[in-house]
């Protein structure tokens, strides 16, 4: 399976990752070798094999009970901008 | 001082408690080596002086004052800087968390601050512990103390090379597909991946989640038992948390193995092994045969199909889990034009933020993921994945516990593989499937390489059942003294300037 820079721009696009032309370039050679070394397990017969998305064989369940969390104040405070009174993370102007 | 660095932390922990030494005696002697040493080597993101010894001195208040905090009371210890630490700096080794100061702790760094443990400082790593090498930090590769222009492995580089290097008796590393016990295998020391579950992972930044695992970094397996058993369990704040029980992990070390069925997968080791590892991966197999082991071969039919599954399913939760960092909650945010997008600055943040290896894997596992794909990669990875735990529950039946290289060749140099990312994936080819599987797995040293580097090789169990991988282990050790071997580290340092 080889990859094009189309596919490699697709992919950036929906990482939201503006990569360089440079990275383009490069990501495009990498990602197609290892793609194609990855496509052995193709090879394989899976029909009928049940996937596994974890080891744990209990559930994963607990009691929906409210218990203490991160203050506000010390979350906003770890932020690259916030209005820390005001309780908000502070990013750019989404609505004209 | 320096015979403190010596000491393991089971002897260190009985000094401190009989008043023998302090805590602030053992403290800042750690403290200077990791200063003196830290230029050499790199092991150390941050060394955090003042909150260590003031801790230290507590600890002495509370044991002059007539008892000890716990069983790893005053002894010093370093973590991989992806491990949260209130109030100190914590970047997973990426420029996109610079600046980041977490408001709390990991689970296992209050329950190793409980039992009494001086955190020193955070360790290197590749970024988001992505690598085999530590050459993806965004701070400088850390070298191995054995050879300084060669890795010490990764991605938990910086931990083992705290370990080996006699700066701390013990550090905590996070292992996804082989990232505490193949560092631990190239700078020769002990790494311990527990059971997928057996330790919380709160506080533990996320790389793929069900994969990833806490554990520790020592030069005995007995100090790898001992912590062990302080970080296990069951955390309200981390739903796989196992509620499994926690053993006395440090009571089953018996020294006694006989009968203990040791399986080897021989037809893995079949290339593309050196043959100092294969010659000493035999010595250690006999080893445990004289101590009453019964080795046989098993079968892990899909083992080999353990490095392309793995990256699939690891960059695809990777994908998923670093989607986070987008620049609105914490660390790093790109310089932008005041009209720029949102968009914009999520895309510059993180193309600015991310290293290349990061890039690459956020790439892939997007590319596994998206519409048309998945079923190719993503869900065909998962069955194959299910086809390798088949392979164990068979071998399992048949052997107690499985032994294998830990890496295929003894410590690289650095700058070695890092043009080729594929090459650099394929040596972790005999860690991932513990990953994939859930297993526990220990890699310890074995002998050394005609050059003097450390090799290591890994014993695997069923899953909790870590006390007899560390009996097995602890035994091992027992009988040889390839743990107890010492770096020459200030000489080396010299001899590189």
């Amino acid at each position: 399976m080889s990859l094009t820079r189309g596919d490699v721009l697709r992919i950036a696009e929906l990482a939201r990752l503006a990569l360089t032309d440079d990275e383009v370039t490069l990501f495009t050679k990498q990602l197609g070798s290892i793609l194609e070394y990855v496509d052995q397990i193709n090879a394989l017969d899976t029909a009928g094999v049940m996937p596994t998305s974890h080891v744990m064989n209990r559930p994963l369940d607990r009691a929906d009970e409210p218990r203490p969390v991160l203050s506000r104040r010390d979350v906003l405070a770890a932020a690259p901008e916030a209005a820390i009174e005001a309780g908000l993370f502070k990013v750019p102007r989404v609505i004209g | 001082m320096s015979n403190l660095a010596d000491l393991t932390l089971v002897d260190l922990g009985k000094r401190i408690s009989s008043g023998d030494v302090t805590a602030r005696e053992v403290t800042l002697a750690a403290l200077e080596r990791a200063h003196a040493l830290n230029g050499s080597v790199n092991a150390f993101r941050a060394i955090d002086d003042d909150g260590a010894l003031k801790r230290a001195e507590e600890l002495d208040r509370t044991r002059v004052a007539g008892g000890t905090v716990g069983p790893l009371h005053g002894v010093p210890v370093a973590l991989k800087d992806n491990l949260a630490t209130r109030g100190l700096a914590t970047t997973a080794s990426s420029r996109i968390l610079a600046g980041y100061i977490p408001p709390y702790n990991a689970t296992v760094v209050e329950r190793l601050e409980k039992a009494g443990a001086v955190i020193i400082g955070k360790t290197n790593l590749d970024e988001f512990a992505m690598g085999s090498s530590t050459e993806n930090s965004a701070y400088g590769s850390s070298r191995n103390p054995w050879a300084l222009d060669r890795t010490p492995g990764g991605s938990s580089g910086g931990s083992a090379v705290a370990v080996a290097a006699r700066i701390v008796p013990a550090a905590l590393g996070s292992d996804t597909g082989g990232s505490i016990r193949q560092p631990a295998a190239l700078s020769g020391v002990v790494g311990l991946k527990p059971t997928y579950g057996r330790v919380s992972r709160y506080g533990l930044l996320a790389f793929a989640s069900s994969l990833d695992q806490i554990g520790p970094i020592t030069r005995s397996a007995a100090d790898a038992a001992r912590i062990l058993e302080v970080i296990a369990g069951a955390d309200p704040c981390d739903a796989t948390a196992s509620t499994e029980a926690v053993p006395s992990f440090t009571r089953e070390l018996t020294g006694d193995i006989r009968g203990l069925k040791v399986g080897v997968p021989r037809a893995v080791l079949s290339e593309g092994v050196d043959a100092a590892v294969l010659e000493s991966f035999q010595e250690a197999l006999s080893t445990l045969e004289g101590l009453g082991a019964v080795v046989s071969d098993v079968e892990l039919p899909h083992a080999s199909y353990g490095i392309p599954i793995y990256y699939l399913i690891a960059t695809a939760e990777a994908s998923s889990n670093l989607a986070r960092y987008d620049g609105v909650r914490y660390g790093f945010r790109a310089a932008l034009d005041k009209d720029a997008s949102l968009k914009t600055m999520y895309e510059r943040t993180r193309d600015e933020g991310f290293g290349a290896e990061v890039k690459r894997r956020i790439m892939l596992g997007t590319y596994v993921l998206s519409a048309g794909y998945y079923d190719a990669y993503y869900l065909k990875a998962q069955q194959v994945r299910t086809l390798l735990r088949q392979d164990y529950d068979r071998a399992f039946q048949r052997v107690d516990v499985i032994a294998m290289p830990t890496t295929p060749t003894p410590a690289f140099r650095l700058g070695e593989k890092t043009d080729d990312p594929l090459q650099m994936y394929l040596a972790d080819v005999f860690t991932v499937s513990a990953n994939l599987a859930g297993l526990p797995a220990i890699s310890m040293p074995g002998r050394f390489s005609c050059a003097g580097l450390p090799i290591g090789f890994q014993i695997t169990g069923r899953m909790f059942d870590e006390a007899t991988i560390l009996r097995a282990a602890d035994a091992f050790q027992r009988h040889t003294d390839w743990h107890t071997m010492a770096p020459s580290i200030e000489s080396r340092a010299v001899a590189i300037e």
